[in-house]
């Protein structure tokens, strides 16, 4: 990877990673009383570790060939790994976490760091940041330049949002072990990983625009819309939800600018939106490229996918509100929040019926190839899980689901069966284009970890959905003098074999996704030889979808 | 003049709130159907599925 900068360019990494370090430095050093301290030695190191390679090829030779003939892959190659390393990070807090809340006594470790408050926000950012955003990073540039027909702009900036993006997914998950939060979910990490996201994410956003103004191709694909929308509304929210006043610069602790109501709406229109634009309008931008490209078929109505665009980015940021049901809110505001939640079903829907006329006429292929039937369940979970929010979001509905496992498996249904089948399916699509072969290792252990994976979701969702309107139904049943007929205790102890479901069925979507590493791992090691040729992207027709009967 | 107020952003949102959106709801319809653009969109949709192993130059 080195090899193919030059050696300005190499001094020009160095540069970058001295101000890195040097900035960790002054954190440490005026932290050195705080948990800060620790942060401030683990940026050091982190980029320590990254200059150390580049010194040692400082003057190795330079790239000969014209690197504007190739698009630039090494960016997205790297991206695969370091998301399939957090998924199974993150699937594996999952299940632990999971395995705590069925048996509560399998800490193992006596100790702060091992307790459920701080492994369930190490599971969410794991996956959702770790394995969901290093995925959204790697096939934005990818899909950026296919369509654009250029090579992405700059040489060190996607190095430099590839691995700042992972060193504040460092920070905020090694945070959350040492007690760092400020207690806003998906926003967790305090202000100085906050403030480091804003410049790396400016860089991501820079790159989108500058390679999108050397294109060739003057139309830009939707898919690109959906990637732009996920860069620009993550910035805004994370900016302004994140406001905050440290207490002094040698502290991990910052008071938000907001408080009370204001605080909570500020919040949730942040989380609501992260659901949005993180967990959606991306992966929305790998569906529109990857499910037609494996198909090898045209999307069934491009123009039905620029009006859902154009429906989801301005419906989504109307919704937040219905997080907040029967709460301080004002009701208007709560029942603005509903309204637009039920409307978001129409372009949810046309997103999700899109890709699935895509596919018509293409069900052979869907039967036959794994790599394919993870995108179609993906577009189906999509589905699913938009109409059950848009549900839930409906007042009355809320008022049951809401505090229940209803919403864990809403949750869920969205996660897996949407966002994290779509990345496979991508990523599946991907590994052999990336890396130069004509397909996966193995087809037969793509086949298995879809099949983990499908079965690993549906035990999840289905041990939710009844555990969560058990308990709801629970919490509002009332006896003829109007007290409650169960106590908080019984509720618990009804809830307690769904638990153990959950637990089982998120250990096959965790055992599948080790599946799918070790099949990348050996696509991956039988190639190395093509690969040293040069990172010109190998010929994408190679992997022709599966023909019956292979 | 007018105060930014609570009072009057609820009333902007609560009143021209409904036009814009509504206004650009139609706005991208009539822009995605327009029958002179269906060319154009066809072929976007299309263009993805040629080769695609270089950068144009
Ligand atoms: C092996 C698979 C997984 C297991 C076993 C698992 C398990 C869990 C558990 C036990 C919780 C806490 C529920 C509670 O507090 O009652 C949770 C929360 C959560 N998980 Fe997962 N999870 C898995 C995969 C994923 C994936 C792939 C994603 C996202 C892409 C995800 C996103 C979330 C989110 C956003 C929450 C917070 C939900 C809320 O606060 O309402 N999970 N998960
Ligand atoms: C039209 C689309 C959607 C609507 C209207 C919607 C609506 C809702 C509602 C009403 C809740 C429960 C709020 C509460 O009672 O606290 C919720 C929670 C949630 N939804 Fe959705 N949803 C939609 C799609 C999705 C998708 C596709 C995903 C995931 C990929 C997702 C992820 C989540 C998460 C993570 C939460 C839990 C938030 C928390 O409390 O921590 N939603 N959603």
């Amino acid at each position: 990877m080195i090899a193919r900068l030059t050696q300005d360019e190499r001094r020009n990494a160095l540069i970058i990673l001295g101000l890195v370090a040097l900035m960790g430095a002054v954190l440490g050093l005026a932290g050195r009383d705080d948990l800060l301290g620790w942060h401030g030695l683990l940026i050091v190191i982190f980029a320590a570790g990254l200059a150390l390679p580049i010194l040692g090829a400082l003057d190795a030779p330079e790239p000969t060939e014209d690197r504007e003939n190739a698009y630039y892959d090494d960016p997205t190659r790297l991206g695969i790994l370091l998301s399939m390393g957090w998924a199974v990070f993150g699937l594996f807090m999952g299940v632990w976490v999971a395995a705590l809340l069925a048996w509560p006594e399998l800490t193992f470790v006596d100790s702060p760091w091992a307790s459920f408050g701080r492994l369930r926000p190490a599971h969410t950012t794991g996956v959702i940041f770790g394995f969901g955003g290093n995925a959204l990073i790697a096939t934005s540039f990818h899909v950026l330049q296919r369509t654009s027909r250029a090579r992405l702009s700059g040489q060190l900036l996607p190095w430099f949002v590839l691995l700042g993006y992972n060193l504040f997914c460092l920070l905020a998950v090694t945070g959350y072990f040492m007690g760092i939060t400020q207690s806003k979910e998906y926003a967790e990490p305090e202000w100085y990983a906050d403030l480091w996201l804003v410049v790396v994410w400016v860089a991501y956003f820079l790159i989108y625009v500058l390679t999108l103004a050397r294109r060739k191709e003057p139309h830009i694909y939707v898919a690109n819309w959906y990637y732009m929308a996920f860069i620009l509304v993550v910035a805004v929210l994370h900016i302004i939800n994140n406001l905050a006043v440290p207490v002094s610069f040698g502290q991990v602790k910052a008071y938000s600018a907001f408080s009370g109501v204001q605080d909570a709406m500020t919040q949730w229109w942040y989380g609501h939106n992260a659901v949005a634009f993180f967990l959606t309008a991306g992966f929305l931008g790998m569906m529109y490229y990857y499910l037609p490209k494996r198909a090898e078929r045209p999307i069934f109505s491009y123009r039905m996918s620029i009006v859902s665009f154009w429906g989801i980015t301005f419906m989504y940021l109307w919704a937040g509100s219905h997080h907040l049901h029967y709460t301080a809110l004002p009701h208007w505001v709560q029942t603005l929040g509903m309204t637009f939640s039920v409307m978001l079903l129409v372009p949810s829907w046309a997103s999700a019926g899109n890709a699935l006329l895509t596919l018509n006429g293409a069900w052979r292929k869907v039967r036959d190839d794994a790599t394919l039937r993870f995108m179609m369940i993906a577009a189906v979970f999509y589905g699913l899980s938009t109409f059950e929010g848009s549900f839930m979001a409906i007042r009355a509905v809320n008022s049951l689901s809401h505090y229940t496992d209803w919403t864990i498996g809403h949750v869920h249904a969205g996660a897996l069966g949407w966002v994290a089948m779509i990345t496979f399916g991508s990523i599946y699509y991907l590994v052999p284009v990336m890396w130069g072969r004509e397909r996966m290792y193995s087809s037969a252990l793509v086949e298995v970890h879809f099949w983990l994976a499908l079965l690993g979701t549906l035990v999840y969702v289905f041990a939710m959905w009844n555990s969560g309107v058990i308990q709801g139904l629970m919490w509002r049943t009332y006896d003829e003098s109007g007290s409650l007929s169960y106590s908080f205790v019984d509720s618990l102890v009804a809830m307690h074999p769904y638990y153990i479901a959950r637990a089982l069925g998120g250990l096959m979507f965790l055992m599948g996704a080790l599946v799918g590493c070790f099949n990348i791992y050996m696509t991956i090691r039988g190639a190395s030889a093509s690969v040293a040729q040069g990172d010109r992207p190998a010929d994408p027709n190679a992997d022709r979808s599966l023909v019956a009967g292979e | 003049m007018m105060v930014f107020d609570h009072e009057n952003l609820v009333r902007i949102a609560k009143s021209w709130g409904l036009f814009y959106m509504l206004a650009m709801a139609v706005g991208v319809v009539i822009y995605a159907y327009w029958p002179k653009n269906k060319t154009k969109f066809d072929e976007a949709g299309r263009s993805i599925l040629d080769k695609d192993d270089k950068p144009w130059r």
